[in-house]
């Protein structure tokens, strides 16, 4: 009697970190070929091809780390502000903040500068425009108690609703009838990575939007792996995520910390422009910021909040994305909404219900691993 | 309302030898790898009062969810009154007839005590019938077993006594015959404790068994007939409490010999390093929960603050370790004067030299999802431990937890494990590690053993007055008046947010005490005038 009622037993950490996902990756798929064969197609071939599409399709490739930047930016933003249990849904509007500062920061400037000086400013731009827009929100929860999830949601809409009126207004591209900015000159841009490539001599790579941003975002995962786990403010930040009460007896001031936090937060945000305004259009062009920062929440998710998730899940991101577009293009009866709704299975299987098979692994594995001995003494 | 608590025995079955109200055979549970019940036997005669004691992690916790159905066990058997019964559920619990007052109150604050014991009870859509019925039903309570409560009051304004009196009633109403109660007594006064063993008594007279878990000694030894010692998951004895003495329970609990009480050598005070003049303060609401306080405090004494809990210690303590701002008045610490004009952070306490166990170690002393290392610098992370340079210097911050793990005997304590895995004692002793070893000028220390077992309990009063003598202030606030006699040189007593009396170290007497705590009586120190003020308020 009694045979396991209650709580399972523990899952080992490297089963939770490796198996699980992979598990619920599985589970995702064999979803998505049900739906898939509902509507009459093949799913084994649709599928391959959404695995085939990012990663072996001839010049696809670049495609797909061009996606996978902005998911790096965004899901390390999520992640930062939720190492201090804070929600932040306004990677939206930060990194339509982020692609402003830079706009502005080039139509000032112009080509007066070499490239060598613009390009850190327009990464500090952008970067300071996102801490900026995210700053009042967390201010607002720091000291007004104002909840970062309500404010940021708004700040999104506000920050869509200046960018219109900028685009279609002063920043216009003067003679042109699109909400655009005028191109921008060849030294305040970020090289694509095809053209650099190309300069260095190394064969001939396809073109794609990808762009040198990706190694910024590469710098920036080991920046917030090094902030998180090495530095006190990320000590101070993880402390007031954790529990801030204990974080306040400790000295830590913890308004202070939650600001500075929602800034760090909003400036990889902010930072996601550079792919996109800096990199990819060489321009201000309106909504650049294409949901990127709504999924950077499901990137954090899937990714614990790890820089190395992070990357792992940015990347199954970007290979969705880039395999989606190929299945739209190949498969007459699966349309970009059939496209979005496989995407949509794969998030709620890998995110949303990440822990669903963890009782039954952990009974599992428990059943079938060999134990340690059991010590002696007991915890109550 | 007899019926509803009467005699019990009507349902002993022919299996079982007659008279016993509940059994146990072979309950094991594991968490993980974790054993924490191993084959557990007990048998609870009908009609008698059963103490369960042991030390924390004994695995005393997890058996009574057992037993009240809120965790299933991994094998093993229960019988209630001679016949198996599978309790899944705290329902299922319920129905057979068992009852659970829990160490920490499952009351609705902003309900009425009427709206609270009728939850769960509360009869069909309207609520008129339900609430005739309980009003009715307490007014049995009162007269049966002179458990007085007013039906309006609001829970939230009670005093804890009678908050747990509420309890009781609860865990009856349904017409339990087994009454659980989970460390009962951890936040009454001497007197309020009289009051509930006065109850417990009556219970029993009436047929019912209680079993009574705690790990105080001298409350086995006052009110239970039968007590069973569990030691490590395992029971490791069982004795009628007329056969034996704390001496051996201890012994028994902690598994060899235990002082139970610390050498106490006189202290030597010196120059004064607190002085605390007129504090007052309010709580968010506006309420005063702590007015005009003056004492001072010198190195090389301990000063014991005793009080019921939540009479304004914590805010005291939370003020002169700089978490709360100061309301009114000012004090004064290693020659910083602190006032609401001038405030000083907990980080600059620090600095100055002021250290602070605090009273709840779940909520500011740890971080529990932390690993041990990372604990064992909080508050100390800006300073030399953690390093100098940008990054923190990690292997530094390892050996300085090695260091405590070793010096303070936190048991299979790895500076890596995080400190939820910890047991309560061991959690304990990485909060007083990390404060004794920062050597503080003054330390201000709330509840130091709170759920601590007997063993870590002496080795934590050794290391406080090992603090004393090398010349630490210390400010002790403990509602264990036990604790309180026997490490202070000298008491101060609160009462409703004030000091109402001052005993020096030998002349305290616990009935005294007891009663100053309640507000009761004051000690001629204390002007009459305040002495009737607090008198007035009192709950008792």
């Amino acid at each position: 009697m009694f045979k396991f009622l209650g709580t399972p037993p523990p899952l080992p950490r490297w089963a939770e970190v490796l198996l699980l996902p992979l598990i619920n990756l599985f589970v995702a798929f064999l979803a998505c070929a049900l739906v898939i064969a509902a509507i009459g197609e093949k799913p084994v071939e649709v599928l391959w091809t959404l695995f085939q599409g990012p990663f072996l399709f001839p010049g696809n490739m670049g495609y797909t780390l061009y996606y996978t930047t902005n998911f790096i930016f965004t899901g390390l933003a999520v992640a930062v502000a939720f190492h201090a249990k804070m929600f932040n849904i306004g990677g939206e509007g930060q990194a339509t903040l982020g692609g402003l500062g830079v706009g502005l920061l080039v139509m000032a400037l112009g080509g007066s500068l070499p490239m060598i000086l613009m390009v850190p400013l327009i990464v500090l731009s952008s970067a300071a425009f996102g801490a900026a827009w995210a700053l009042v929100p967390g201010y607002l929860q720091a000291y007004r108690g104002s909840h970062i999830v309500i404010t940021t949601i708004m700040f999104n809409f506000i920050a869509a609703a200046i960018m219109v009126s900028l685009l279609s207004g002063p920043m216009m591209q003067p003679g042109q009838m699109s909400p655009q900015t005028a191109p921008f000159p060849g030294n305040a841009i970020l090289y694509k990575t095809h053209d650099v490539l190309h300069w260095l001599g190394i064969g001939k790579v396809a073109e794609s939007p990808m762009n040198l941003s990706f190694f910024i975002a590469i710098l920036a995962l080991i920046g917030v792996w090094l902030l998180i786990w090495r530095t006190r403010l990320g000590y101070q930040i993880r402390a007031v995520g954790h529990n801030p009460e204990a974080a306040h007896y400790a000295g830590i001031n913890v308004p202070r910390v939650v600001m500075l936090t929602m800034a760090i937060s909003g400036a990889l945000a902010g930072m996601m422009a550079l792919n996109e305004v800096a990199g990819a259009q060489q321009r201000v062009i309106l909504n650049f910021s294409g949901n990127y920062g709504f999924v950077g929440i499901a990137v954090a998710l899937i990714g614990r909040n790890h820089p190395i998730g992070i990357f792992l899940a940015s990347l199954l991101f970007g290979a969705l994305y880039q395999g989606g577009t190929e299945i739209d293009f190949n498969y007459q009866s699966i349309t970009r909404e059939m496209v979005v709704l496989i995407q949509g299975l794969i998030i709620l299987f890998s995110g949303a219900l990440y822990y669903m098979f963890n009782p039954w692994l952990a009974r599992l594995l428990y059943l079938v691993l060999p134990r340690k001995s059991s010590p002696e003494g007991a915890v109550s | 309302m007899t019926e509803t608590v009467g005699p019990v025995g009507q349902a002993a079955g022919a299996q079982s030898a007659p008279g016993l109200a509940l059994e146990l055979e072979k309950i094991s549970k594991s968490f993980g790898p974790v054993r924490a019940n191993r084959d557990i036997d007990l048998a609870v005669e009908a009609g008698t009062i059963h103490g369960i004691i042991g030390e924390n992690g004994a695995g005393k916790s997890t058996l009574m969810k057992i037993l009240y159905g809120m965790q299933g066990a991994d094998t093993g058997r229960m019988l209630i009154g001679g016949q198996a019964v599978d309790i899944r559920s705290s329902a299922d619990a319920i129905a057979k007839g068992i009852g659970m007052v829990h160490q920490h109150f499952m009351l609705v604050p902003t309900f009425s005590v009427l709206e609270n014991v009728m939850l769960g009870t509360e009869g069909g859509a309207l609520l008129a019938e339900g609430r005739a019925a309980t009003r009715k039903l307490l007014a049995e309570f009162a007269e049966h077993y002179g458990m007085k409560v007013d039906p309006d009051a609001r829970v939230g304004d009670l005093p804890v006594g009678i908050r747990q009196r509420v309890e009781i009633i609860k865990a009856l109403k349904g017409g339990a015959k087994i009454l659980i109660l989970d460390e009962p007594t951890g936040v009454l006064t001497p007197q309020e404790t009289e009051g509930l063993f006065d109850i417990l008594r009556v219970l029993k007279a009436d047929g019912v068994t209680i079993l009574l878990i705690t790990h105080k000694l001298d409350e086995i030894m006052a009110i239970t007939d039968r007590v069973s010692i569990m030691r490590r998951g395992e029971m490791v004895g069982h004795r009628d409490t007329k056969d034996t003495n704390p001496q051996e329970l201890a012994e028994l609990m902690v598994g060899r010999k235990v002082l139970l009480q610390v050498d106490h050598s006189p202290a030597e005070p010196k120059e004064t390093r607190l002085s605390v003049s007129g504090l007052g303060a309010r709580s968010q609401a506006g309420y005063k929960v702590l007015e005009d306080i003056s004492f001072e405090l010198r190195s090389g004494e301990i000063l014991g603050v005793a009080g019921v809990s939540g009479n304004g210690q914590s805010e005291l303590m939370e003020i002169l370790s700089g978490m709360r701002p100061v309301g009114e008045g000012h004090f004064e610490v290693l020659g910083h004067r602190v006032d609401n004009r001038k405030p000083k952070d907990p980080a600059a306490m620090r600095d100055i030299g002021l250290g602070h166990i605090p009273e709840d170690r779940h909520h500011h002393g740890l971080i529990l999802n932390f690993q041990v290392q990372e604990n064992a610098i909080l508050g100390y992370h800006n300073g030399e431990v953690a390093g100098a340079g940008l990054l923190m210097d990690r292997a530094k911050i390892y050996q300085h937890s090695k260091r405590l793990i070793e010096d303070f005997d936190v048991r299979n304590g790895r500076a890596t494990v995080l400190a939820k895995h910890l047991s309560g004692g061991n959690q304990q002793k990485v909060v007083i590690a990390r404060e004794v070893d920062a050597e503080p000028k003054v330390l201000i220390v709330g509840q130091p053993t709170r759920g601590v077992d007997v063993g870590a309990i002496e080795f934590i009063h050794k290391q406080l007055i090992a603090l004393r003598d090398r010349g630490c202030a210390v400010l002790l606030i403990s509602v264990e008046l036990e604790e309180i006699m026997s490490l202070s040189d000298r008491i101060i007593v609160m009462n409703a947010g004030r000091l109402v009396g001052e005993v020096a170290r030998g002349q305290a007497d616990e009935n005294e005490l007891g009663l100053m705590m309640g507000g009761g009586r004051a000690r001629p120190k204390v002007p009459a005038a305040q002495a009737a003020a607090s008198g007035g308020e009192s709950h008792v």
